[in-house]
């Protein structure tokens, strides 16, 4: 999941109004930019698509490691094209939060300086080939859990990136699948890569979904709100259902034990992450949050003299238009 | 097709494709660190059309060696002196103007180059001419305008334009210092021969960067070495460490 642990923000409106949205969102009308909502319904929502934003944005990263290495030209195509749809999700993400009252440059000066958060994931290096077929295969797959139910947000702008996001999701991990096909197929060593990339990316995977909210009171008003829609724990279980026989079809070995089949929920028993790993990553403290933050600031600070020029240009163009008429 | 001596047409071959190989691998550079969102997807869509347009082109070159050669063979298995590509597209990409002003001149060239070949006796030359030309066209829109904006922005903009035309002006005389193998692929209709292509080039990127407020430097002096592969730069090899790692690595792999 790209947003984790998005806390909720209380509403101090009228409660006559409270409950008329309440009941707006309990029929399945969706919000629009226009409409009245709670003061909370806004900072959780922009807190949470920015969140999800940023994430598209330094999702870029991890992958975009592999480009000038990637083994052959169409997987050099392949990725190219995915981490260009990783940036168009961060826009069309960007231009939802906007309709909320929030400029673009706004939530890119709180993600640089580091108050807000993007996915704990995207700390995690990818560190051979392999990565990459199990980032499109673990990440995308994990992201398109949360995201699938998301298109039936309350929030009209949310439900619509989120539909044309999801449709290019599966895409990607579909291909990222493939790489791990081909990883598994292949020689000693690729098979090697393949389990070392499940090895190191199946935990972070997990943490993905955030620690158990099920008696957060953050969760049940999000809930509430449909700007959350499962539990993180109930989309961790449909993950892990999801995943583990695609493992065993790769002939590769999830690293937990503990995984069995429980008959009775009708779902795979595993191991939790290690959350104090996860807070760790949170603070900062994960494999690549150094490198992604100051990646991503020594892109802005060094691109400001293009964005400056850009835009003085535009200014001369639009005087010069103007002393024409 | 015109009758050729095949090592000329491959060697026609190879510069195309290396040349859309080496500056894709060079934009791709980008990827994730470009100035504004919008410029992280434009400049991972130029790179993935070049890598497209060198799927073609280096596809036909494997397919005249023989030996079931492919694209990728081509492209990851050989050595610095085997390629073709102009300076120009190997050097490093320095800044985003200078890696913009880099596509510009080039997109230029191409944008005079391909409407050329789309005419080539050589049927599936001009089919790959034909298919890469709407992707030029375009690029060389985005890249003039960029190269104009930033020309014509801030004072800094303008001086950092001005610094990225100077570096990269003595490289571009390459593009049209014509060969023997540019006289067959003439003589056999296949491809002009570029040097023929120098007026309408200048004429070209004179319009542009005079809107742009540049100078054009007040010297003819050019770098050769890379279409020929006589003397490459000492840049091309360390992107060849990058590129090739894997199949160099891991030879025999299906990836
Ligand atoms: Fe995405
Ligand atoms: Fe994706």
């Amino acid at each position: 999941m790209y947003a984790q642990m998005i806390k909720s923000e209380a509403s101090t409106e009228d409660p006559k109004q409270l409950k008329e949205f309440q009941a707006k969102i309990d029929d399945n009308i969706k919000v629009e930019p226009r409409d009245w909502m709670p003061e909370g319904y806004r900072k959780t929502l922009i807190r949470q698509i920015g969140q999800h934003a940023h994430s598209e944005i330094v999702g870029q990263l991890p992958e975009g490691n592999w480009i000038t290495r990637a083994p052959t030209l169409e997987r050099k195509m392949i990725l190219l094209a995915k981490v260009q749809d990783e940036a168009g999700h961060g826009l069309y993400l960007y231009a939802a939060a906007e309709t909320l009252g929030v400029s673009r440059d706004d939530l890119t000066e709180q993600l640089l300086s580091g108050k807000m958060k993007y996915s704990s994931i995207f700390n995690y290096p990818t560190l051979n080939w392999a990565d990459i077929g199990a980032v499109g295969w673990l990440v995308d797959g994990a992201a398109i859990m949360n995201q699938v139910p998301l298109q039936r947000t309350s929030y009209g702008p949310y439900s619509r990136a989120m539909i044309r996001i999801c449709k290019e999701e599966s895409f990607h991990q579909r291909q990222g699948y493939d790489i791990m096909m081909k990883m598994a197929q292949g020689t000693e060593t690729q098979k090697k890569m393949a389990q070392d990339a499940l090895n190191r990316l199946w935990y972070p995977s997990l943490m993905m979904f955030g620690p158990s909210d099920a008696e957060s009171v953050h969760s049940t008003q999000n809930m509430a709100w449909k700007i959350k829609m499962n539990t993180n724990d109930e989309l961790r279980q449909k993950f892990v259902d999801q995943t583990v026989p695609q493992a065993q079809y790769l002939g590769l070995t999830i690293p937990d034990e503990n995984l069995t089949w429980n008959e009775e929920k009708g779902g795979y028993d595993y191991s939790d992450p290690d959350w104090s790993e996860f807070f760790d990553v949170l603070k900062g403290n994960g494999p690549c949050n150094v490198d992604r933050l100051e990646a991503r600031n020594k892109a802005w600070d060094d691109g400001a003299w293009v964005r400056d020029g850009l835009m003085a240009h535009a200014e001369k163009k639009r005087a010069a238009k103007t002393a024409a008429e | 097709m015109a009758d050729v001596d095949k090592k000329m047409l491959t060697q026609f071959l190879l510069r195309m494709g290396d040349n859309t190989l080496i500056l894709g691998h060079r934009v791709s550079e980008w990827c994730g660190h470009a100035p504004v969102l919008e410029e992280d997807i434009a400049l991972a869509n130029t790179a993935l059309d070049l890598i497209g347009q060198t799927q073609f082109w280096l596809g036909y070159a494997a397919e005249i060696m023989g030996d079931s050669k492919t694209a990728d063979d081509v492209a990851f298995l050989r050595d610095v002196w085997d390629f073709r590509n102009l300076l120009l597209l190997e050097l490093p990409n320095g800044d985003f103007g200078q890696t913009l002003m880099r596509q510009f001149l080039f997109d230029s060239y191409q944008s005079i180059l391909l409407p050329r070949l789309m005419k080539s006796s050589d049927q599936h030359i001009a089919e790959i001419a034909e298919k890469s030309s709407k992707e030029v066209a375009y690029h060389v829109e985005r890249s003039a305008e960029t190269v104009v904006g930033l020309g014509d922005g801030t004072e800094e903009s303008h001086a950092r334009m001005q610094a990225a035309l100077d570096r990269l002006w003595p490289y571009v005389g390459e593009m049209f210092s014509s060969d023997e193998v540019d006289a067959a692929m003439a003589a056999a209709g296949i491809a002009p021969d570029p040097a023929t292509l120098r007026e309408e080039y200048d004429a070209l990127i004179g319009k542009v960067l005079a809107e742009a407020t540049l100078s054009i430097p007040d010297s003819d002096f050019t770098h050769k070495g890379g279409r020929n592969g006589a003397t490459h730069t000492e840049h091309l090899g360390h992107l060849l460490t990058q590129m090739q790692w894997l199949q160099r690595a891991y030879p025999g792999a299906t990836w």
